[in-house]
């Protein structure tokens, strides 16, 4: 069972049980829904940019573990930085979960890197991102809503 | 107290020696033996199935009812002969009444497409709040085309279906009633020879979709009187690519093609064309051959078991699995109906369906995590999703023993 403990790692369960930022947000500058119609993880995120800052960023939703422990890991790590920062980590963790080369070092990513283990799981790869790309939605774009698909 | 006995090899259902009709099954994933649970997605197929196509591609590959050539003869002869094996496995009065199609999903929108375009504006076709999504979204197609108004019959808390509710459903302006024989995420099996009583004494014809049904029980349509019957060869132990539309004799004749074509045509001009005759006037274009070759093989399977053996043994391993996860901590059963065919479905507290799927398969169990195409189903039940263990009659007791052994070790893992 080692290899699954790569997936569900104790930081991962944490965030799991106990998600942080997991708050509706009624003055956010931009509330983005995101949908994996394949298993039903939705959930909508909430960021509040001041003057080119994500000044504060919170979700509410449904999901597995793995889509619930990653939004909740996002608002931790985004939380109080600047937006090119925020598309820059969004990148990376793709990257990282996506590429089967990444040149991206978990190590670097602080308590993200829990999230690696996902690479390794195809299918679980979009429960897992699904939080990012609502994210980069909020960020770059007008859309109000995401898919995985 | 335990009433329940554990199901196991017996003198009438031998299923060591079925399992061995099977090549997949006998393989290890993440180093566990494989225990495959998800026979409501699709079935395996046994050897003799795949050597059939094998065999066909090797040997006698041509198009069908078209040369005169050997191998055309050939393929033809065999492409026909799964047309009888399909009409005597169903008890239809006539192979006319046999149309291959890609599988339940083409079936059903095959007769929402064609029979529908006889539908007016007003017209009514009841479903149920059971559907599988192939049996609902032919029908807002049809919808949006031509008006028609859809009537939901629902569902108790228990899974079944509400049949009080039928009688105020039919209006005089029903023109068809659509509804599963078996539900795919709650393993309902449905009254539907009651049904169809029901339906025909308002003059209603009866859709019924078989997909869940044919892999557990014998379905005979002139004796359920249905007038469709829908069902896919890959759940039926066959390949995928292949399905079958019943449709009784008369409806069939007074009903314009699906898709135009080669093969569904008796002459073609650029000023008219005529079509063929039942059954091919709806099967344009070169069909699956080896599909449905592959289909007779898996019929002409299953007529060799003993198919009352194996309705008691899947009926046993039903108990048995129901029971055994019955007893987990926080794990709650989806669909309690009396009448069920091999399958449960359930959710866990704390334990997403998705992950339930990514850990039980690390013990090498193949169970289905999502909404299984039937989210009206899984709104009802206020869930996202649901595991399903959907059993066939090779799956084991010592299969569900692991199963639930990884049901506990999730919920210690996650919860």
């Amino acid at each position: 069972m080692s290899e699954l403990n790569d997936l569900y790692q104790e930081l991962i369960l944490d965030h799991k049980r106990h998600p942080r930022n997991f708050r509706d947000m009624p003055d956010a500058t931009r509330a983005v829904d995101g949908h994996n119609p394949l298993c039903g993880d939705q959930l909508r995120l909430f960021v509040k940019v001041v003057e080119g800052r994500v000044e504060d960023v919170s979700f509410i939703g449904v999901g597995c573990a793995i889509s619930m422990a990653s939004a909740s890991m996002l608002t931790e790590a985004v939380k109080g930085r600047a937006v090119d920062e925020a598309q820059r980590l969004f990148a990376d963790v793709h990257d990282l979960l996506t590429s089967d080369d990444p040149h991206t070092d978990p190590a670097e990513l602080g308590n993200l890197g829990a999230l690696a283990g996902v690479h390794e799981y195809p299918m679980r790869v979009k429960c897992a991102t699904l939080c990012w790309h609502t994210l980069d939605t909020a960020l770059t774009s007008d859309a109000d809503s995401v898919t995985t698909e | 107290m335990n009433a329940i006995i554990k199901p196991t090899s017996a003198a009438d259902w031998d299923v060591a020696r079925v399992r061995r009709d099977f090549p997949i099954l006998d393989q290890e994933v993440h180093g566990h033996p494989l225990a495959y649970l998800d026979n409501a997605a699709t079935t395996q197929k046994p050897r003799s199935v795949i050597e059939a196509m094998d065999q066909y591609y090797r040997r006698d590959n041509a198009n069908v009812h078209r040369g005169v050539h050997a191998l055309a003869e050939r393929a033809t002869t065999e492409f026909e002969a799964a047309r009888e094996s399909v009409r005597r496995f169903i008890n239809a009065a006539s192979t006319r009444e046999i149309v291959f199609v890609r599988g339940t999903t083409e079936a059903i929108n095959l007769v929402a497409s064609s029979f529908g375009q006889g539908l007016r504006e007003g017209d009514e076709v009841i479903l149920t709040a059971m559907e599988h999504h192939a049996n609902i979204v032919p029908w807002q197609l049809l919808r949006e085309r031509s008006g028609v108004v859809l009537r939901v019959l629902p569902i108790t808390p228990e899974g079944e279906l509400d049949l009080e509710a039928l009688p105020g459903l039919f209006s005089a302006r029903t023109r068809l009633l659509a509804l599963t024989h078996v539900s795919n995420a709650l393993g309902t099996i449905n009254p539907v020879r009651h049904i169809v009583a029901m339906a025909h004494e308002h003059g209603v014809p009866v859709l019924l979709d078989g997909a869940q049904a044919v892999p557990h029980m014998r379905v005979d349509v002139q004796a359920l009187d249905c007038d469709f019957y829908a069902f896919s060869g890959h759940k039926l132990f066959g390949p995928t690519g292949i399905g079958v539309l019943y449709g009784r004799e008369l409806l069939l004749q007074a009903m314009p093609p699906y898709q135009g074509g080669g093969e569904m045509i008796r002459m073609v001009s650029f000023e008219k064309t005529t079509f063929a005759g039942l059954p091919y006037r709806f099967e344009a274009g070169t069909p699956d051959i080896a599909g449905a070759i592959g289909l007779g093989r898996a019929i002409e399977y299953l007529e060799k078991l003993d198919w009352d053996a194996a309705t008691v043994y899947e009926h046993r391993l039903l108990e048995y699995a129901t029971d055994r996860l019955k007893d987990i901590p926080g794990l709650r059963v989806i669909g309690e109906a009396r009448d069920k065919v091999a399958l449960v479905s359930f959710v866990m507290d704390d334990v997403h369906p998705h992950d339930m799927g990514t850990i039980l398969d690390h013990s090498g169990l193949a169970v289905r995590a999502g909404h299984h195409c039937a989210m009206p189903v899984m709104t009802f039940y206020q869930v996202p999703a649901t595991s399903r263990a959907a059993m066939a009659f090779y799956n084991t007791a010592e299969e569900i023993d692991r199963l639930a052994a990884a049901l506990r070790h999730a919920r210690e893992l996650l919860a």
